[in-house]
C-alpha cells in the first residue's frame, strides 16, 4: 500500500446513486489516504464514472456522504471543490489557445497576470510542451492533447486528481508511454490520484490500490498483486488476468486432500486450500501461469488431462488441456528450454505450486 | 459535384436570369443608355430615406430575434430530455406550416383597433381608447420578427446543440461558476450560430415583402413594397430594376463588412 496517514484525504461512506429503479452506485465505500494512486476498475456500466461524478460534483448521491479532507462535500457544487480532473477525449476548449486553456483555472480563481504567466510556463515546462503555448487544440496529436488536460488539471494545485480514462483515445504504444509518464507524474507531484479505467493492465501497472466495481457495488479492493493472486471471487478472478476455474461439488475430505467433482461430472483428487466439508460447492481458481507441466515419469503432480492445443506465441507457449470431460485449463510456459514438448492428443500431468490454487466466491453457486 | 447541378441550374433558370434581364434595364431610360435610374433614386431624399429604413428596420428585426431566440435555443439545447425537445421543436416549425400571408393577416386581426389586444387592454385598465397599433413600423417591426425568429433559433440550437457538454463541465470543474462557464465557453462556442442566424434573419428581413406591405401601410414604405409600387401601379421597369439592383448592392455590401468583422468561414467550419 501507499503511503497511509490518519485521516483519509477522501472517504466515501455508503454511496449510491439512484436513477429511477437503476442503482448505478450501490452502497460504495472507499477510504482514500493521501498520496495514494487509486483506480476505480470495472467494465462499462459498472458505475466507475458516476462515482468520479459524484465526487467531481457533476452529479449529486442519492444517499450517502462524501467527505473531502475532512468535510462533506456532497451537496458543494463543482466549481467549489477544488478538484482537478482530467476528461474522457480531454475536453479542451477549442476556442482558446493552450495558454489559454491551461491558464482558465488561475484566471477564476483571480490570480495576478504575472504569477499566471510563471505558473503556466512551469507546467507546460513539466509535460514538456513549452513551444505550443500560442497553439490551439487541434493543432496538436492527442498525446499532446492529453499532456495540456494533465497540465490544466494540476496548474492549480488541487490536492486531489481524477482521471477518467485519459488514456483510453490513444493508440497503445503511446497509452504505454503514458502511463509510465502518468507514474512519473504521481512520484514527483506526490498528489491523491483517483483513476478510472477499463484496462485492467493499466490497472495494474498504475495503481496503489485497485477498486473493482461490478453492477456499481465493490467487488474487491486492494493492491494489484494481492487481487491477482488473491482475487476473492469469480469476477475479479476473470476481470483481472485469465484464470482456469474449477467448479464442483466437494464429495469426501480426508487431511489435506479432497475429491472434488467437478461439473462435468468426473472426478479428481486434489488438495484444496482452507477448510472444504463435503458437500461443499466450491470453485478454484488457477492461473494459467502457475500451472506446470511435469514428466511423465514423475509422480508429484495433481491432475492429468489431455492435451488439445498448443499455441506458440514466442516468448510463451501456450497449452489447452483437457480434464475430465470437457473442463479445458489454459497453462502458459515460458519458453525457456528448447526442449519439443508434447502434442496434441498426448496425456499430459500437471502440478502447481500448493498455494496457487485459491478458493473463491462464485457467482453461480 | 454532380448532386448540386439540378439546384444551380435551377437557380440559373429562376434566380440569376432575371436578375441578369432586370440588370441591362436598370440602365435604360426612356430607350437610351443612361444612369438616370440610379441617379433618380440617390437623388430623390424620399428613396434614400426607404433604403435606410429597410436597413435599420431588418437590423432591429435581426436584434430582437437574437434576444428572444437564443434564449429559446439555449433553452431547447438544454433540455435532456428528447420528447420535450421535439415538442418544443413543433412548436417553432408549426409556424412554417401556415402560409406567411394568413400569419400577416391574423397579425391584423390581433391588431386592428377593435382587435384582441385593444380589447384586453381596455379592460385591463391601461387605455381608455383604442390604440392605433396597425399600419406603423411597430406592426412590421412584430410581424416580421415573429416570421423571422425560427431562422434565427434553429442554427443556434443546432450549434449549441453540438457543443461538448464536457467543456461546461471542465469549466466547472477548473473553478467556473455557471454564469462564467457560460460567457467564456458556451457563448464564444456558439458564435458560428448566431452569425447564420443573424445573416439568414437581416438578409431575409431586407427584401421582405408580404408583412411590411400589409401591416404597414403606405406610410411605412420599405424597399421591397416600394419595388412593387414601380412595377405593378407605375409599370416602371427600368426604375424598378435600378431598385433591386441597389437593394442587391447594399446586401452585398453589408454582408461582406459582416464578414470583415466577424468571419464568415468560421461559420461554415
Amino acid at each position: 500500500m501507499g503511503k497511509v496517514q490518519d485521516k483519509p484525504i477522501l472517504s466515501l461512506t455508503n454511496l449510491k446513486k439512484i436513477y429511477g429503479d437503476y442503482h448505478a452506485v450501490n452502497d460504495v465505500s472507499i477510504d482514500i489516504h493521501g498520496g495514494e494512486f487509486i483506480t476505480l476498475l470495472g467494465p462499462s456500466g459498472s458505475g466507475k464514472t458516476t462515482v468520479l461524478n459524484m465526487i467531481a460534483g457533476f452529479e449529486f448521491p442519492s444517499d450517502g456522504h462524501i467527505i473531502f479532507q475532512g468535510q462533506p462535500i456532497d451537496l458543494l457544487l463543482p466549481e467549489k471543490r477544488n478538484i482537478g480532473m482530467v476528461f474522457q477525449n480531454y475536453a479542451l476548449f477549442p476556442h482558446m489557445t493552450i495558454f489559454d486553456n491551461i491558464a482558465f483555472p488561475l484566471k477564476m480563481r483571480r490570480v495576478n497576470k504575472a504569477e499566471i504567466i510563471r505558473l503556466v510556463a512551469e507546467v507546460l515546462d513539466l509535460v514538456e510542451l513549452g513551444d505550443y503555448a500560442d497553439r490551439k487544440p487541434d493543432q496538436l496529436s492527442g498525446g499532446q492533447q492529453q499532456r495540456v488536460a494533465l497540465a490544466r488539471a494540476i496548474v492549480f494545485d488541487p490536492p486531489l486528481l481524477l482521471l477518467d480514462e485519459p488514456l483510453g483515445a490513444l493508440d497503445k504504444k503511446l497509452r504505454e508511454q503514458m502511463q509510465i509518464e502518468l507514474k512519473k507524474l504521481h512520484t514527483r507531484l506526490k498528489k491523491t490520484m483517483i483513476f478510472v479505467t477499463h484496462d485492467q493492465e493499466e490497472a495494474l501497472v498504475l495503481s496503489d490500490r485497485i477498486v473493482v466495481l461490478n453492477h456499481g457495488k465493490i467487488e474487491q479492493i486492494g493492491p494489484p498483486n494481492e487481487l491477482y493472486d488473491n482475487p476473492t471471487n469469480e469476477f475479479v478472478a476473470g476481470f483481472i488476468g485469465e484464470s482456469n476455474l474449477l467448479k464442483g461439488q466437494v464429495r469426501s475430505s480426508e487431511s489435506d486432500l479432497a475429491v472434488l467433482k467437478l461439473d462435468d461430472g468426473s472426478e479428481h483428487k486434489l488438495e484444496l486450500p482452507g477448510q472444504v466439508r463435503s458437500g461443499d460447492k466450491v470453485c478454484c481458481c488457477l492461473r494459467p501461469e502457475k500451472i506446470i507441466l511435469v514428466d511423465d515419469n514423475h509422480t508429484d503432480f495433481h491432475l492429468t488431462g489431455v492435451l488439445e492445443d498448443t499455441i506458440f506465441v514466442g516468448e510463451t507457449k501456450r497449452y489447452t488441456i483437457r480434464i475430465g470431460n470437457k473442463t479445458l485449463l489454459n497453462a502458459r510456459e515460458m519458453n525457456i528450454r528448447n526442449k519439443v514438448g508434447p502434442k496434441p492428443g498426448d496425456r499430459v500431468k500437471i502440478s502447481w505450486e500448493p498455494e496457487s490454487i485459491k478458493l473463491i466466491q462464485s457467482t453461480s453457486i | 459535384m454532380l448532386l448540386v447541378a439540378p439546384l444551380i441550374i435551377i437557380l440559373c433558370i429562376f434566380y440569376f436570369y432575371p436578375l441578369l434581364k432586370l440588370f441591362p434595364e436598370s440602365l435604360y431610360r426612356d430607350g437610351h443608355l443612361s444612369l438616370e435610374n440610379y441617379n433618380h433614386f440617390f437623388r430623390t431624399p424620399l428613396y434614400t430615406f426607404i433604403l435606410f429604413r429597410t436597413i435599420r428596420i431588418a437590423a432591429e428585426t435581426t436584434i430582437l430575434c437574437f434576444l428572444l431566440g437564443y434564449p429559446t435555443a439555449y433553452l431547447m439545447a438544454s433540455v435532456r430530455n428528447p420528447r420535450i425537445t421535439a415538442l418544443m421543436m413543433l412548436c417553432i416549425m408549426l409556424p412554417f406550416f401556415t402560409s406567411i400571408l394568413a400569419r400577416s393577416y391574423s397579425w391584423i386581426a390581433l391588431l386592428q383597433t377593435k382587435g384582441f389586444v385593444n380589447f384586453v387592454l381596455i379592460n385591463l385598465g391601461f387605455i381608455e381608447r383604442p390604440v392605433r397599433l396597425l399600419y406603423n413600423e411597430y406592426a412590421v417591426l412584430v410581424g416580421m420578427v415573429h416570421i423571422m425568429l425560427p431562422f434565427m433559433i434553429l442554427p443556434i440550437y443546432s450549434v449549441l446543440r453540438n457543443i461538448d457538454t464536457r467543456l461546461v463541465k471542465a469549466a466547472r470543474n477548473l473553478g467556473a461558476n455557471s454564469r462564467e462557464a457560460f460567457i467564456r465557453i458556451t457563448f464564444p462556442l456558439s458564435l458560428p450560430g448566431i452569425g447564420a442566424g443573424v445573416m439568414i434573419t437581416f438578409i431575409l428581413a431586407l427584401g421582405f415583402y408580404i408583412t411590411p406591405a400589409l401591416l404597414g401601410g403606405p406610410s411605412t414604405l420599405m424597399m421591397s413594397t416600394l419595388i412593387d409600387q414601380q412595377v405593378n401601379r407605375l409599370g416602371d421597369w427600368e426604375f424598378a430594376g435600378a431598385i433591386v439592383v441597389v437593394l442587391l448592392a447594399s446586401t452585398i455590401l453589408i454582408v461582406s463588412i459582416f464578414d470583415k468583422l466577424v468571419g464568415l468561414d468560421k461559420i461554415y467550419k
